[in-house]
């Protein structure tokens, strides 16, 4: 929450108390009902291109938004859309186009041809009959209950509604529950007497019992419950649900029985999103609201504070509104203050069953007396609405008990400051000066390591109790810009730290020389909060030992070079080993050719001859190839030595050796028996 | 007694000589083939005294591969001869 920003301390000041200021009223947890800040973001997001919109959709979308929240001075898009709409009911169109006309007209009014809707609405009536998806049958009775809303002597009613509400049941099965309750919506206006109205209100009851909850009480449906095909978004999902339940509710005579608390659970979902950024999301959000503020079941009353942050020094008053979720008044009612209670002690309640008294100029209820033993600090008040008119309990959605985080900020008194350097073994006072918080004058001191140092305060709430806050920090800054912060303990309402200099040698980097001091305490309830610059002091301490150079920190880094690119490693190869001069290895590589000379030499003087090589033609091509096979082989061996990888050459070799145990078999065992037939003759 | 020793080897020499001249061609031939294999091992033995055994893979494969080569040939000309026939 609260930084210790370096800047010049008035500068720190302000933005201390803005920051404190803006941190509480965020926390607001009760969402407020409909506001003009809605009013200005829909006129900015529904702003027209040019004159006039994108599609009918969006166009609907814009005048229907505009409408609910009787937004002021809204683009006039009438010149524009008009004629779209009267070219999308004449001619034919897609029935997703058709049925945003027909809305769009509604709203807008524009002169439209009676003929024109006898036309359409014979068209939809058959569209009904062969529609074969849900969405079909969802725009055609749509669009037929828009015309029996704009031209009501045209006939619109279905010939076999039955028939129709049992296709849509079989179609509902299979497409997924969300549509489903839509389309109850549409297919009982047009079939009235037929629909089975107890099946679908169990359904109802069923999807409702599906619902999701937030911790705070807040209801919403999901997508993933429901099984639908696009990704919806569980705004989308939650305000088809409300639409179809609203419209059914409007429709039927019976009463569906859902809980209020769920009615009022879906109502804060709504309300808790805020301003959505999105022009469909705003859209869902603002008519599922709409419908919820007017529908049979329940309508839900938002209790809300339009501050929770409350000065005890201005004197502030608690002012609560209860309003409908469009921001509308409520009916007559009282709000109590059941109860309230610090976060610090729940049991104990400082305030006690107190009713609000109703302000008719500004529509607040305001508790005038505040009991005095409110103090500083946080609490929660339990709030609860009575309605005046008892039957009022079944029409409205209250909520019940409702918790409200509320904040008493107040000014703290800070006395009693002093700071003192003190003798360390005696502890007996060398220099003591008293110092004033409040003001602006700062104190000069020196110290050797041999001393202490002690400054102490006292912190007093408005009511007299001690007062703990969230930060009570003493900070000595070197001229080198070395920082050392020290927590400030208390024991009740004195507040006191000793540095005693002999400890914090080491730590202090044993530099010597001027240290400023500040001191800040803060909290976010304390109006007063202050980072103050109290002074200087001298401090003489020893030199460092040699043998402990001390290390000193590097200061704050610029983060660019602490993210930036490192010294580039270059690897160290291992030193490759010595090798005989190239000279020499060829002078043996000529000596080891030697003894085949030699032995090729003596092989003639042998006398070595071809005579038993044989002459006739099959043999001798087998003797030619064994002897070929046997040179190949001892290619592969060079071969190998100079080029090829293992792999290679033993695959090779495993061919040849195959070819030449073949070949060579024929030929010897062809001299055998020659040299067999030889011996014998 | 000297000039009779070195005598007595020369006239051992020649008759190992012309004992060895009577042997058939054919195991001559493998003898040739044996004395050669023998000797490029042994030049690659000096070669690595010489540098030093670093690729000790080459030598290796050097010296056991004409050493087995010769010590097949050997195989070969107990085989062939034809004293051993009872063999």
């Amino acid at each position: 929450m609260l930084l210790l920003p370096r800047m010049a301390s008035n500068l720190a000041r302000s933005l201390l108390l803005l920051l404190f200021a803006f941190s509480i009223c965020d926390a607001v947890a009760i969402p407020g009902p409909i506001s003009d800040r809605h009013r200005s973001a829909a006129l900015e997001l529904f702003a027209p291109h040019h004159g006039s919109f994108a599609s009918l959709e969006e166009t609907y979308e814009a005048l229907r938004v505009f409408e609910i929240l009787a937004v002021g001075d809204k683009p006039d898009v009438r010149t524009t859309t008009c004629p779209k709409v009267l070219e999308n009911l004449g001619s034919p169109t897609p029935l997703k186009d058709l049925f945003y006309a027909l809305k769009v007209n509604g709203i807008l009014k524009c002169k439209v041809n009676k003929d024109v809707f006898k036309d359409i609405a014979s068209k939809l009536k058959a569209t009904v009959k062969d529609a074969k998806t849900l969405v079909d049958l969802y725009y055609s009775i749509g669009s037929l209950v828009l015309i029996k809303d704009q031209a009501s002597d045209v006939d619109v009613l279905l010939a076999d509604a039955n028939g129709t509400f049992q296709t849509i049941k079989a179609l509902s099965q299979s497409d997924g529950k969300w549509r489903y309750t839509d389309k109850p919506e549409s297919s009982t206006y047009a079939a009235a007497p037929y629909c089975q109205v107890n099946s679908v209100k169990n359904d109802i009851l069923k999807l409702f019992d599906s619902i999701e909850k937030y911790d705070d009480g807040t209801f919403y449906f999901d997508e993933k419950l429901v099984g639908g095909h696009e990704h919806q978004g569980s705004i989308s999902t939650t305000s088809s649900v409300v639409r179809g339940v609203s419209a059914f509710a409007a429709v039927t005579s019976g009463k569906i029985n859902l809980p209020g608390d769920k009615i009022l659970g879906l109502a804060k979902f709504f309300l808790g999103i805020g301003i959505p950024g999105d022009a469909k999301d705003f859209f869902n959000q603002i008519e599922s609201l709409a419908l919820l503020e007017s529908n049979r079941i329940s309508i839900p009353l938002v209790l809300s504070l339009p501050a929770t942050v409350y000065s005890l020094s201005n004197k502030d008053q608690i002012k609560v509104r209860v309003n409908t979720v469009l921001g509308s008044a409520a009916p007559p009612l009282t709000v109590k203050l059941v109860r309230a209670f610090s976060t610090g002690a729940k049991d104990s309640a400082i305030i006690d069953n107190k009713e609000l008294k109703y302000d008719q100029n500004s529509g607040h209820h305001v508790l005038d007396v505040l009991p005095n033993k409110v103090d500083v600090g946080t609490y929660v008040f339990v709030f609860e609405m009575v309605l005046h008119d008892s039957d009022g309990e079944k029409v409205y959605a209250t909520g019940g008990q409702i918790h409200v985080p509320v904040y008493f900020t107040g000014i703290v008194k800070v006395s009693n400051a002093e700071i003192a350097v003190l003798e360390n073994d005696l502890g007996s006072v060398e220099t003591q000066k008293t110092l004033d918080l409040a003001g602006n004058d700062i104190v000069s001191l020196s110290a050797n390591h041999l001393q202490k140092l002690r400054l102490s305060f006292r912190l007093t709430t408005p009511l007299g109790h001690a007062f703990k806050p969230h930060q009570a920090f003493l900070k000595l800054t070197h001229e080198k810009k070395y920082e050392h912060i020290f927590v400030v303990g208390n024991a009740g309402k004195k507040f006191e730290i000793v540095l005693d200099f002999l400890g914090l040698v080491e730590k202090f980097y044993y530099l010597s020389g001027r240290y400023d001091i500040e001191l800040t305490v803060g909290d976010a309830v304390m109006e007063n909060s202050f980072l103050r610059p109290l002074g200087h002091v001298e401090l003489d301490l020893p030199e460092a030992p040699t043998s402990k150079a001390p290390r000193l920190p590097p200061l704050a880094v610029d983060p660019y070079t602490r993210y930036g690119p490192k010294a580039e490693i270059t690897h160290l190869f291992r030193a490759p080993e010595k090798r005989p001069p190239t000279q020499l290895s060829l002078i043996f590589l000529g000596l080891t050719l030697l003894p085949l000379i030699a032995f090729l030499v003596g092989l003639l003087r042998l006398g070595v001859n071809f005579r038993n090589f044989p002459s006739s033609a099959v043999p001798a091509t087998y003797a030619i190839l064994f002897h070929l096979g046997i040179a190949a082989i001892l290619v592969l061996y060079v071969l190998f030595w100079l080029k090829l990888d293992l792999f290679t050459t033993l695959k090779t070799a495993a061919l040849l050796g195959v070819f030449l145990l073949f070949v060579g078999h024929r030929i010897l065992s062809h001299l055998a028996t020659t040299s067999a037939k030889l011996k014998s003759a | 007694m000297a000039r009779s020793t070195s005598k007595d080897a020369q006239d051992l020499f020649r008759a190992l000589w012309s004992a060895y001249s009577a042997t058939p061609t054919n195991l001559k031939i493998i003898d040739l083939y044996v004395i050669y294999a023998v000797f490029t091992a042994l030049i690659q033995v000096v070669y690595m005294a010489l540098v030093g055994s670093f690729p000790f893979n080459s030598f290796l494969s050097g010296v056991l591969s004409c050493i087995g080569t010769a010590v097949l040939a050997v195989c070969l000309r107990i085989q062939v001869n034809k004293e051993n026939k009872e063999f």
